[in-house]
């Protein structure tokens, strides 16, 4: 390969990467400028400008630490189902012959392709009006309970492991559960920590939804009372942009903090198996 | 038993929590669109059981003789038409780049899935503070900057959501293609060199259709995600704006459905969008699936 192709290659990644990475870098700058500088030296940070003046102000709208427990508890609920429920299925969709087998990994697959969000109008009258869910932690994880994509990845998993180890196993006289607990489990270690990854940010970034199922600011999850901030009462404010930025990165630093620490769990192969099945 | 449910019953049991999930929250959801989009359906009181007569397709003709909900299928239109594009051939370009790179391959990996893990209201915001009349876009353009500025201006407003969700999923479609390029044969490429093919002709020869079956999946999934387009136009356009020129059909679903109470309406603008999206789907099946039987 000729010198320029690698130097243009070079140019083009780097190039991906600041139009990528600036956004963030800008979110930052922008939440701890105490005025807003939309200048182009403003996206340099000057010291004698910078102060959590924005992180207060936002917070005094909208309550930060409740907003980041809800999304903690609608996140923590649709992973607890996606791990416990996923593994279930997954193991069986791998390990166990039964009748059914086949359909229910069609199924897997078919409802990975279905577009949610055009299923509000029933979910938002089944769930919100007939069950009587709206306000609830429930009623925001409900329709989230268990991740698809997951379960795929977790049959993936079990379809690598030897199946002798696990024959062996149950001649012994060791129950499914138990296998499942104390020999498959240990062996997939990897596949739940990407599996967890690639659920978290479902629920944790969810707008729309728990945005149609909760008016109680108290229980909204911090991606639907930032929204609200955006669209109803931000124009009030001295400095808008800075408080709306500030809201942003609390929203932002716990993904990305995550995605940055498990990286190598988040690599293309895994999702591959993931999406192709 | 056994002859029934197969040698190992027990995975039915251990499937029974998924398969009570997707009844719940899929199958019958799926069915109960349908029907609510062929009576006459309002939102009723608790406990209270109203007659929702049978009203054929009056609540398909009422949906679609309302400009804004047509509107909004054309401006979907405009959607996918620069973003589907534009998301496979910068995803491939980006994917084969990175893949044939040895040093900060984590780091490059990492800064272009960031956007995508990242929740769409917090990056909303900082579009909003880069493209806001006074913004820092418009200040380095100065008297460049389009008048009315980028999401005030009824031209502008689709393209830039429709760049913008370009941008933030891109990440995904990047992974996606670099799980595909490991699977295409190595000897394919040598061969092409011995055959004197330029390293652009091996990328149209070798690469593209090696990675077809992956295409198919960008180009389904940046689809379904488009139909879904919700939260950019609410935040970024306030709404559709300017005067509906960003609208998207389930934008109108949310207005319509649950802000002014008809999600009979609201079901059957929902029912020919995913009709829309299968048709399409369909298209795309076959145009870029299964050529190489």
């Amino acid at each position: 390969m000729s010198r320029f192709q690698t130097v243009l290659r070079g140019v083009v990644l780097a190039l991906g990467a600041v139009v990528f990475l600036f956004p963030f870098y800008y979110m930052v700058v922008g939440a701890l400028q105490t005025k807003p500088d939309p200048t182009l030296a403003g996206a340099f940070p000057n010291p004698s400008n910078l102060s959590f003046d924005n992180f207060v102000n936002v917070n005094e709208r909208i309550d930060l630490v409740s907003g980041l427990v809800n999304s903690g508890i609608f996140t923590g609920g649709v992973l607890l189902c996606t791990v416990v429920f996923g593994l279930l299925v997954g193991y069986a969709l791998a390990m166990l012959e039964w009748r059914g087998r086949k359909a229910t990994f069609a199924l897997v697959l078919l409802v990975q392709v279905i577009p949610f969000q055009l299923l509000q109008i029933p979910l938002y009258v089944l769930i919100a009006r007939d069950y009587g869910l709206a306000d609830t932690h429930l009623g925001m994880i409900l329709p989230f309970a268990i991740n698809s994509t997951a379960v795929i990845i977790f049959r993936q998993y079990f379809l690598q492991l030897p199946k002798e180890l696990f024959e062996a196993a149950r001649i012994d006289g060791a129950g499914e559960l138990r296998l499942l607990w104390s020999v498959a489990l240990p062996l997939v270690r990897p596949a739940l920590v990407t599996a967890v990854l690639l659920t978290f940010i479902g629920p944790w970034n969810e707008f729309l939804w728990p945005f149609l199922i909760t008016k109680d600011a108290s229980l909204q999850p911090l991606a639907v009372s930032l929204a609200n901030y955006i669209s109803t009462v931000a124009a009030s404010t001295d400095n808008p942009f800075g408080a709306i930025l500030a809201g942003a990165v609390v929203l932002a630093a716990p993904v990305v903090a995550l995605f940055i620490v498990f990286q190598r769990y988040f690599v293309s192969n895994d999702l591959g198996s993931g999406v192709k099945g | 038993m056994k002859r029934i449910l197969g040698r190992q019953p027990l995975g039915l049991l251990f499937s029974s929590p998924y398969l009570a999930f997707v009844m719940v929250v899929f199958a019958f959801p799926i069915v109960y669109a349908v029907w609510i989009s062929f009576h006459d359906f309002f939102f009723a009181a608790p406990g209270a059981e109203p007659a929702r007569p049978f009203v054929g397709l009056d609540n398909y003709v009422a949906a679609f003789s309302n400009p804004a909900v047509i509107r909004s299928f054309g401006n979907v239109g405009i959607f996918l038409i620069i973003n589907v594009p534009l998301t496979v051939v910068l995803a491939l370009l980006l994917a084969t780049a990175l893949n044939r790179v040895v040093h900060a391959r984590t780091f490059l990996r990492v800064s272009y899935y960031v956007p995508y893990v990242t929740a769409s209201v917090a990056v909303v915001a900082v579009w909003l503070f880069l493209f806001n009349g006074n913004g820092l876009v418009n200040s380095l353009l100065g008297p460049l900057a389009p008048d009315p500025s980028w999401l005030i201006n009824d031209k502008l407003a689709m393209p830039i959501i429709a760049l913008y969700v370009t941008w933030k999923q891109l990440g995904f479609y990047i992974l996606l293609y670099l799980a595909a390029l490991q699977n295409v044969p190595k000897e394919l490429y040598e061969s092409a060199e011995m055959d004197g093919g330029g390293k652009i002709r091996q990328f149209f020869a070798v690469t593209v259709p090696g990675v077809r079956p992956a295409t198919l999946l960008v180009l389904l999934i940046s689809t379904v995600t488009g139909a879904n387009l919700f939260t950019e136009p609410y935040l970024l356009t306030a709404g559709g704006g300017p005067n509906g020129a960003s609208a998207s059909p389930v934008l109108m679903m949310y207005q319509l459905g649950i802000q002014q109470g008809q999600p009979d309406v609201a079901s059957a603008i929902g029912i020919v969008l995913v009709l829309g999206v299968l048709v399409i789907a369909f298209i795309q099946n076959r145009f870029v699936g299964e050529r190489e039987s």
